[in-house]
């Protein structure tokens, strides 16, 4: 077999995980306008995006991006990644918005 | 495109481990195991995933495999098994 440095930080599948945290949260509102924004990207008006798509960007948003991340954060970066990759946003654009939004929320 | 499998053939996973998108999990990579069923055929998630159109489509399958065979350390019982879903890009007969 090949060694483990060929393996995908994803790719935890047989890996020691440690306890399993079985306490439930409520999804936020965030998350689930997350879920709805690649819902709608990947509808048959838009088609911008596929799960594949989401997939390999969040295997390659870099492993500390992915383990500090929470699940919806990293689907928020990955379909982010993707947007600029395609050339539907720029970083440029994003950053502008985020800005406005911060100091909106600080004010 | 007709299936090069069936269910109760006998296959091995390819021991490859390919640089971008791959759904073939890398525990299973190498091993062997028994087709439970045909599932259809699918686009390729490799190529979908860098936004082209994935085609030619290939039979997927679920494999059976024995978790006494996936794991050299395995303490639980002889007859445990794992099921897998692979692509037939990714089989070969064994």
């Amino acid at each position: 077999m090949s060694d483990d440095n060929t393996r995908g930080y994803h790719d935890i599948g047989g890996l020691a995980g440690g306890p399993i945290d079985r306490s439930g949260h409520d999804v936020t509102l965030s998350e689930t306008r997350v879920d709805a924004i690649m819902m709608l990207l990947g509808d048959d008006e838009r088609r911008l995006m596929r799960v594949d798509e989401l997939r390999r960007a969040i295997e390659s948003l870099g492993e500390d991006a992915y383990t500090g991340l929470s699940y919806y954060q990293r689907w928020i970066a990955a379909i982010a990644n993707i947007m600029v990759e395609k050339g539907v946003l720029s970083r440029a654009e994003i950053d502008r918005r985020i800005a406005e939004i911060t100091a909106r929320a600080a004010a | 495109m007709t299936a090069r499998f069936a269910a109760g053939d006998r296959v091995r996973v390819h021991d490859r481990h390919p640089p971008g998108h791959v759904r073939t999990p890398f525990y299973i990579r190498g091993h062997g195991g028994v087709i439970e069923r045909v599932c259809g055929e699918f686009r390729n998630p490799e190529t979908l995933a860098y936004g082209a159109a994935g085609l030619p489509r290939s039979t997927l399958y679920r494999v059976r495999f024995r978790q006494t065979e996936v794991w050299p350390d395995y303490a639980g019982a002889g007859a445990d098994t794992v099921d897998v879903e692979i692509s037939e890009r990714w089989l070969d007969p064994a």
